[in-house]
């Protein structure tokens, strides 16, 4: 397991490392942001001078180097736009994108496992039908169009549920969120909602599939045969095996989210990280982008990390120290 | 694979027949496949059954703009779906982007499916350094999600036809090749490739000749799926407004568009692209879900 978790931690320096280099030569090769923070009227000192304070007159490599050594200590630079350290932007909006994905997660749980159970456990029936029918239909559903069509019947036509920002934010154990107003559970209702339908739609699917290729097995007509009851035989030998895969893809299915939540903050004008970074990129923000990216990665570094170790504690078959390095 | 058609008189059974028999055994599924007919005849004859050419500015009237569905224009025809702010009919507008929604996302998901393929049966074929460093890629890729690659892409690379291609081609291919290595690695070891290898025949032969074939199946079945992924990923990079340009308009940027014209109630600018774009991906998800059963053995009892 030690070995295993060196080994893991190691390899994750390594990606992290890659991905730096990739997102900083992605990021800096688009266009130069010189022209955009400079006013065109300014004569050439000015100019000069303001390169000179952002570090954009050095060599690409020097820049990396010093773009790295900074990161280790955790400045990520100072955005062009805001004045202010890219980092500290992202850790402002990072609550309210977390609090997005972590609701629609729970919802998405919530709804999909028990729906897929039954989808999978009676396959003929017409409600299993309707409940495969209906997931399609939130699989294909395209985020963007049916958060706008929420806004439209929802806020629009309806009236019941505002449309746009995080609304009033209450202050529980120390943690602010607006899942402790009134006022806010509001405004999260239709965000939340939008970013959860496709995953659930994905786990239903899952499920479902998990379990009719578990009731198939060997060990599920011993069971049986062994006389137990069809509730433990549904609730600890099937349910324990769908566990494994839904581990792995509730885990990724978080990350996805977070990366998702771009579409639904920009929609919904949610003050989050993804609506941020789509600001950085229409302004060219370079260090709000790398730092946005960073933080992106070492997020999915750390759930892959956490999916792994999980999977070991539930499938007692997956041994951590024969994983090929 | 050189299959028969279904309607071949004569009772031999061929996978091909079996499949289509097994195919149609799913109502919902052959409901999909239709309308997913229906849809790809509009979009390849979209100039043809148009009512009006919508990107000829010449025939756009702005009187007509932001009209209802059903209301008739300036000189006639009818808008059976309502006009957008340039006063271009939508029906027009939907089976011209179309056309472009379905274009980019099957070129692009063909497009990955042969990168993907070819790198896959590289991995399994060549093993060693270059198993381990295309493996290596394909999971740090799969490791983040396709919508925020194209993001990063897409900030790079700038706009075009040329470019969300590309974008989707390099979102997708790592799929493809995963898949492909798994499926080549237990077909290598099976015994009609060991009795093509005691024939003497080209490895080139042996594995494009034998074990490709026997490979396609879960490549078909992710194509499908990869196929409405990218419609829908163009899409909604065409809304976020780093997709597609405004010259060629797919149906993320009609329901764009119409986005302004929502809060005031003007829903059909928006709402008749997205009933098109999710009719579309249902179609081809429906179709992928039964080949999906109808190929995996694990379900065959």
């Amino acid at each position: 397991m030690t070995v295993f978790m060196v080994r893991r931690l190691m390899q994750s320096v390594v990606v992290l490392l890659v991905m730096s280099v990739i997102v900083f030569l992605g990021v800096f090769a688009i266009g130069n942001p010189v022209d955009i923070l400079i006013s065109p009227d300014a004569d050439q000192l000015e100019r000069e001078r303001a390169i000179r304070a952002l570090g954009l007159d050095r060599p690409l490599w020097e820049q990396y180097f010093v773009f790295l050594a900074n990161a280790a200590k955790g400045d990520l630079g100072r955005s062009f736009v805001f004045n202010e350290p890219a980092l500290r932007l992202i850790f402002e909006r990072m609550p309210a994108t977390l609090e997005l994905a972590g609701t629609a997660v729970v919802l998405s749980l919530v709804v999909g496992i028990p729906l897929g159970l039954y989808a999978g456990l009676k396959p003929q029936a017409a409600t299993s039908k309707g409940i495969m029918a209906g997931s399609i239909v939130g699989f294909s559903l395209p985020t963007f169009w049916q958060g706008l069509m929420f806004i439209m019947v929802f806020a629009v036509m309806l009236g019941w549920l505002p449309s746009t920002g995080r609304g009033q934010i209450g202050t529980f154990l120390g943690i602010r969120s607006s899942l402790f107003t009134l006022d806010g559970l509001a405004h999260v209702i239709l965000p939340a909602v939008n970013l959860a339908l496709g995953n659930a739609a994905l786990i239903i699917r899952l499920t479902r599939a998990g379990v009719r290729e578990t009731l198939l097995q060997d060990y599920i007509k011993f069971a049986r045969a062994k006389g137990l009851s069809h509730r433990r035989v549904v609730g600890v030998h099937v349910l324990r095996n769908i566990l494994i895969p839904l581990v792995t893809v509730v885990g990724l299915e978080i990350a996805g989210l977070i990366a998702f939540a771009v579409v639904t903050e920009s929609i919904f004008a949610w003050p989050g990280m993804g609506k941020l970074i789509i600001d950085s990129i229409n302004q060219l923000d370079r260090p709000v982008m790398v730092a946005y990216l960073m933080m992106i990665v070492l997020l999915f570094i750390v759930i892959n990390l956490i999916v792994d170790v999980l999977y070991s504690v539930i499938d007692p078959r997956v041994r951590l120290q024969d994983v090929k390095g | 694979m050189s299959a028969p058609s279904a309607t071949a008189p004569g009772k031999i059974e061929t996978p091909f027949r079996r499949l289509v028999s097994e195919f149609v055994e799913d109502r919902l599924a052959v409901l999909g496949a239709v309308v997913l007919a229906v849809i790809l005849l509009v979009a390849l004859f979209a100039p043809l059954i148009s009512p009006q050419n919508p990107y000829d500015l010449s025939k756009l009237d702005i009187l007509d703009s932001r009209l209802p569905p059903g209301s008739k224009s300036m000189d006639g025809i009818t808008f059976w779906l309502g006009t957008d702010g340039q006063g271009r009919d939508m029906l027009s507008g939907i089976f011209y982007g179309l056309r472009t929604s379905l274009a980019v996302g099957v070129f692009s998901g063909i497009l990955a499916m042969v990168v993907g393929m070819a790198l896959g049966l590289t991995a399994a074929y060549a093993g060693g350094r270059t198993e381990t460093l295309i493996m290596r890629l394909v999971d740090l890729q799969l490791s983040f999600p396709t919508i925020l690659i194209a993001l990063i892409l897409l900030a790079v690379l700038g706009q075009g036809v040329g470019k969300i291609i590309l974008a989707l081609v390099i979102v997708q291919w790592a799929y493809y090749a995963r898949t492909i290595r798994g499926t080549a690695l237990v077909e290598r070891r099976r015994e009609y490739v060991e009795a093509a290898i005691c024939l003497g025949l080209s490895k080139p032969r042996i594995i494009f000749g034998h074990i490709l074939p026997n490979c396609m199946p879960p490549m078909i079945v992710i194509g499908t799926v990869q196929v409405a992924g990218a419609i829908a990923l163009e899409a909604t990079l065409s809304f976020l407004g780093i997709g597609l340009p405004i010259t060629e308009p797919s149906l993320g940027l009609l329901i764009a568009n119409g986005f302004e014209y929502l809060l005031s109630g003007k829903y059909w600018i928006s709402f008749f692209p997205g009933i098109a774009l999710l009719i579309t991906i249902i179609s081809i998800n429906l179709v992928g879900d039964q080949l999906r059963d109808v190929l995996n053995p694990r379900l065959k009892r």
